[in-house]
């Protein structure tokens, strides 16, 4: 069995269905989110194009693709240009080990887990090239600030992946929901927190509420990406919802056992558990208010990494003393 | 079967192509006007007021050399949880004391105040 060929023309295939389920994937989040938000405000939400709005985020990148560009005038254009760029491109390289199913995967890599969390925290380049490139004020603080949150954030995001690979003993992304095939690993103690953990821990890397400070309305417009109109705009909202998806995606797989569920198809217990993650990420957005720059730093710093570490430890501990 | 480097690649020529792809079609497509007031940096309206690239906090850069010091710490921690369930006992004590240093230059940096914010 070994037909390069072969293997280069699926690989092409599967690379042209991730792309179609990026753009559709992200289309469809931002009309769940319009949705959501409309019904924890008690408004409607889009209801016009398409029944119930659902393809009003059509029209929405119809019309980005036929706005104008904006260059600003005292802008770094080339810093400025490359940007969407590093916020997209490892995005989409992130769906490279999601494992859809348990053969719906496009390359299981052996370091999984390290590929998608490295991978994905290149993003934050790309934002603080942004804020950078712009020479705005706005743009410059929410760069600044994103790059600060989303590093601080990274630190107990990853502790709490370190105990799911230590219960694991894999870094693979099947390998890791295989391992969940006796008992997910959520039913231990220590998991649970690592759970809880990375679920605040996410929620701050992917700038929502209540850690949006980089994109504060009230205060910075719209943060890094106010200087941005047209595709490029387009491009920083496809990344970010589709980074929401990997996060959850993530989530799903190591704490909620992926695929794994009572029937087949195996794809629909995936999908369910990750939407499910991203609606409750969505209904903590519209519901809690912004937290102060300083309390969410002490909170990374203060809080949240002590309690990762010393969860290291007691997993260390449990896994040596059952042998 | 193919090295995995060859999908790692294949996915980043795919996303640039994708992005790519995106600009140029709005390349073709889009209105070109622009004007003075149009292209200024958007500062609410009024004229803009000095150089945006001012001076920041010394906090941001604190923070980042506090995150280079962890990320490393946490990428040395990944190949020995991998392996640690073989190894046992003598692996866990080691790192009791990888970590026990870890956390004390994490309460140094606390106790120092480069965790404060304001």
């Amino acid at each position: 069995m070994n037909y390069p060929l072969i293997d280069l023309v699926f690989l092409v295939v599967k690379g042209v269905y991730i792309l179609a389920f990026f753009a559709v994937n992200a289309m469809f989040l931002i009309w769940l989110e319009r949705k959501v938000s409309a019904k924890v405000q008690n408004r409607l939400g889009p209801m016009v194009v398409g029944p119930h709005g659902s393809l009003q985020l059509i029209a929405d990148t119809v019309k980005l693709l036929l706005k104008e560009n904006i260059v600003p005038s005292s802008a770094d254009r080339f810093v400025w240009w490359l940007a969407p760029f590093f916020v997209a491109v490892p995005t989409i390289a992130a769906f490279l080990c999601v494992p859809f199913s348990n053969v719906w995967i496009v390359r299981d890599l052996n370091v999984g887990v390290l590929f998608i969390c490295s991978i994905t925290s290149v993003c934050v380049l790309g934002v603080f090239m942004a804020g950078w490139g712009s020479n705005n004020k706005y743009s410059l603080l929410g760069g600044m600030r994103a790059a600060a949150q989303i590093i601080s954030y990274e630190v107990p995001l990853l502790l709490s992946v370190l105990v799911i690979i230590m219960e694991a003993g894999t870094l693979s992304m099947q390998g890791i929901v295989h391992a969940q095939e006796a008992g997910l690993f959520l039913l231990k103690p220590n998991v649970m927190v690592a759970f809880l953990v990375y679920l605040i821990s996410a929620t701050a890397e992917v700038n929502r509420v209540p850690f949006d400070i980089p994109e504060a309305e009230s205060e910075l417009v719209s943060g890094y990406h106010t200087e941005y109109s047209g595709m490029k705009f387009a491009m920083f909202f496809l990344a970010e919802y589709a980074n929401l998806f990997i996060i959850s995606a993530v989530a799903a797989t190591l704490f909620l056992g992926g695929w794994i569920g009572f029937f087949r198809p195996s794809a629909v217990w995936f999908l369910l558990k990750v939407y499910g993650i991203i609606s409750f990420l969505m209904w903590v957005r519209w519901t809690l208010p912004r937290v102060r720059m300083d309390q969410m730093m002490a909170f990374a710093w203060k809080i949240l990494t002590p309690i990762a570490l010393v969860n290291i430890l007691v997993t260390g501990l449990l896994l040596v003393l059952k042998g | 079967m193919l090295p995995d480097h060859l999908y790692v690649i294949f996915f980043f020529i795919l996303g640039t192509g994708f992005v790519a792809a995106a600009f140029a079609a709005s390349w073709f497509l889009r209105p070109r006007a622009p004007s003075v007031a149009k292209n200024s940096p958007y500062e609410c309206g009024e004229v803009i007021h000095g150089d945006s690239r001012v001076q920041f906090n010394i906090r941001y850069y604190l923070v980042t050399l506090i995150f280079v010091i962890f990320d490393v710490e946490i990428l040395f921690t990944v190949p020995w949880a991998v392996v640690f369930r073989q190894l046992g006992m003598t692996a866990y004590v080691e790192m009791v004391i990888f970590i026990g240093v870890l956390a004390l230059g994490l309460v140094y940096a606390w106790k120092k105040g480069a965790l404060e914010w304001l």
